[in-house]
């Protein structure tokens, strides 16, 4: 795994579709440019969701990882 | 940035579970950026007011699963088939069933259409109440958020006529 300088970590555990996006649009907003973004997802749908999320919105979804047990990590990188 | 898509929803039905639709694909696409209209009318009228009161008719809706949100899992997955003769003869099925809907909801972590609304707000769509519904069943615009805009159906058409998404709910 990369390692990236996390700015803020998002904590989306329990909550379900489209909480987990609308949270990390709310969280990038408030991030500068080239901010990383940690979200952590209980959703398995975020898999999926998190990448079309990124390919709409043009930010970077450097890495999406299912760590097992329900428990999904996603990197994102503001671009704009 | 490249030029915003659009989704342009009509909601038009009040019930919890048909409340959900609009709200969800609204905020979902709003977190994505998109431009989002919503125009309620007729049953998704309500959906506009200060504090929504929308229930689950289980009458007339077969698909509907009817499950107990507490005890242990293999009780919780269990389907009960209520028949039509109890869900529309017993008085208050309808409040219990919509506290049952709620409470499974709010188990599974499924924010509330309260939520969802707020989540709209917050993320800019554009929700505009049908003024015609809203002479026919007396709503007046004081009765519905501050941020509710009134139009009729030319201002529907004109934001969906290039919108990338329309949808009836």
């Amino acid at each position: 795994m990369a390692d990236y300088t996390v700015k803020q970590t998002l904590d989306c555990s329990g909550l379900c579709c489209p909480m987990p996006v609308v949270k990390t649009k709310m969280a990038i907003k408030k991030l500068d440019v080239g901010d990383v973004l940690e979200m952590i997802s209980t959703d398995p749908g975020a898999m999926p969701d998190m990448a079309a999320w990124a390919r709409q919105t043009n930010h970077e979804l450097l890495e999406a990882k299912d760590e097992g047990g329900d428990v999904y990590r996603f990197f994102i990188k503001k671009t704009h | 940035m490249a030029e915003r898509k659009k989704l342009a929803l009509i909601a038009s039905q009040g019930t919890l579970d048909w409340a959900y639709p609009p709200f969800i694909l609204a905020s979902g696409a709003a977190a994505m950026d998109w431009e989002v209209a919503i125009f309620f009318t007729f049953y998704g009228l309500p959906l506009l007011k200060k504090d929504i009161k929308a229930s689950v008719s289980p009458l007339g809706n077969p698909a509907m699963p009817m499950k107990m949100p507490f005890g242990p899992e293999g009780f919780q997955n269990i389907n009960w088939p209520i028949p039509n003769i109890i869900t529309s003869n017993i008085p208050g099925f309808e409040g219990l069933a919509t506290s049952l809907m709620k409470k499974t909801f709010k188990n599974k972590g499924v924010a509330t259409v309260q939520e969802l609304r707020d989540m709209c707000v917050e993320l800019e769509v554009q929700m505009i109440g049908c003024q015609m519904t809203m002479d026919v069943f007396g709503f007046k615009k004081e009765d519905f958020i501050e941020e509710a805009e009134i139009g009729g159906a030319a201002t529907f058409l004109e934001f969906a006529s290039d919108s990338n998404v329309s949808l009836f709910v």
